[in-house]
């Protein structure tokens, strides 16, 4: 927030709660990084890595929720800060929901070891939709921190690329187990995988449209691209 | 202006100029104020929100070296020209202030007082007055066993509902309340502010408050006003949620100053 309250103590309330949110998302970035490695490596000790920092995650979502409650209960905020609490609050539900899935991931990637067959599987494929969705999270949180719409845009468009990415590897699959029934139980651990990392694109898009939320003061949820780009103009 | 609202419009203020002496305390208001809804004026001290409520029954004529410009129109007449009686207007146009102001007498004649002034109703008709505007100030049942006591033995938040019964009595059109809260704890605002929603179905209520949340509550539309300027004018939800201008936005999320 560039204007500053008549109270510093309000506006130190902000900055606190706006901090832990980012800290919970670098949190939340690296669970993904360590779990998408653990992939590409099918490594059982950083899978578990993963599986041991999720309560890290869930514990610092608790506390920032304490936090805007209390900062709402005490402030009855209006306008920009109301806006800006509320995306705060959905914000920090959608990485805690970031971090479920890259403690998914890393369950899944123990699974896989331990059938046994993972040198056969195509996982390799999943590492550019890996890399989209990451790095797609990161441009959410950047945008967020400045509060940045135009980005924000552009992160909606990408999630598009993730979704093909995410199509692209079914049929990929697909062509898998039907070569070789042995390998459907580990396709399928595969198949949740993929589905994990596109459900991050989700989020980081979810995340994109509270940023246009807080600024603009427009629910772009469930609107066209095209519309939600006339109305940033 | 651009209309606001669907509702009728109830008083139409048009290149309202408002000097006290040289000192130019409303600089060309226009707005709408719509038919039985509550529409509460905010802003900093000196912005001119309670010189515009005064405006609307020309209670400013009570002192000198003030004086009004443009038209303040209800019902289709100029209320700053009108011929009529001010006191006519008046029970048209009622008020309630800041502190509570009882007159110094029982809590029936506080009521009947000004009834007598302009209707000339029976015992019992008058009996049926005082009850009915107690009733609607929401203060019944706290008075109707010692309606022969004196006002002035109420609590702060029965003696304001006491001048709000008072003010109905005589059944104006329009009620203009000046921070009418402001002395009052929290259960008597919460009380008066119960009454003011309940109030708009048959009146038009307009409210002057430095208490933004108070606005906030019981207004379907709020006035921001600065240094004399009606800034921005619209229904309360969009003011609090997302105003059009940086500078209601500034003063509403306390960024003013």
């Amino acid at each position: 927030m560039p204007d500053k309250h008549l109270s510093t103590q309000f506006d130190s309330e902000l900055n606190t709660v706006s901090s832990r949110v980012m800290e919970l998302g670098g949190l939340v970035e690296s669970q993904i990084r360590q779990a998408v490695y653990a992939l590409s490596q099918f490594n059982a000790d950083v899978a578990d890595q993963v599986i041991e920092n999720e309560s890290r995650v869930n514990s610092l979502e608790v506390e920032i929720d304490r936090e805007l409650a209390s900062i709402i209960g005490r402030r009855q905020p209006t306008a920009v800060d109301l806006r800006l609490l509320l995306a705060i609050s959905k914000t920090t539900a959608n990485l805690e929901r970031v971090g479920d899935e890259a403690e998914k991931i890393a369950r899944m990637v123990k699974s896989i070891i331990k059938t046994g067959n993972s040198r056969s599987l195509p996982a390799s494929e999943l590492r550019v939709a890996a890399e989209l969705a990451s790095g797609l999270l990161r441009k959410a949180l950047d945008a967020f921190a400045r509060l940045d719409t135009q980005t924000a845009l552009e992160i909606m468009k990408e999630d598009d690329l993730i979704d093909r990415e995410f199509d692209g590897f079914l049929r990929i699959l697909i062509t898998y187990m039907m070569e070789d029934a042995r390998t459907i139980s580990a396709s399928l651990d595969l198949l949740f995988i993929a589905k994990a990392i596109e459900r991050i694109g989700d989020h980081a898009k979810n995340i994109a449209e509270f940023i246009i939320y807080i600024v603009k003061g427009d629910d772009v949820r469930h609107t066209s691209i095209e519309k939600i780009e006339s109305a940033l103009k | 202006m651009q209309p606001i609202t669907q509702n009728q419009s109830k008083i139409s203020v048009k290149n309202l100029n408002f000097y006290y002496g040289k000192f130019h305390a409303l600089k060309n208001i226009n707005m709408e104020i719509p038919e039985n809804q509550v529409t509460a004026f905010i802003g900093p001290s000196g912005c001119g929100k309670s010189t515009l409520l005064r405006t609307f029954n020309r209670m400013f004529e009570l002192y000198p070296e003030q004086r009004a410009e443009g038209e303040i129109v209800l019902d289709g007449e100029n209320l700053l020209t009108s011929k009529q009686d001010v006191a006519l207007i008046r029970a048209k146009v009622g008020m309630v202030f800041q502190k509570p102001t009882p007159f110094p007498m029982s809590i029936f004649d506080n009521i009947a007082f000004g009834v007598k002034l302009f209707e000339n109703l029976s015992k019992s008709e008058m009996e049926e007055r005082v009850e009915w505007a107690l009733h609607k100030a929401a203060l019944w049942n706290e008075v109707k066993d010692k309606l022969q006591q004196s006002g002035s033995g109420l609590s702060g938040g029965q003696q304001q509902r006491l001048c709000i019964a008072r003010g109905i009595a005589i059944k104006p059109e329009v009620l203009l309340l000046d921070e009418p809260c402001s002395a009052l704890d929290p259960i008597s605002t919460a009380k008066v502010e119960e009454l003011i929603i309940e109030l708009k179905q048959d009146y038009t209520v307009v409210i002057v408050t430095h208490n933004m949340q108070q606005a906030a509550r019981c207004s379907d539309f709020t006035a921001y006003m600065y240094l004399g300027d009606l800034m921005e004018f619209g229904q309360t939800e969009q003011m609090f949620f997302k105003p059009q201008r940086k500078e209601t936005e500034d003063y509403i999320t306390g960024r003013f100053g």
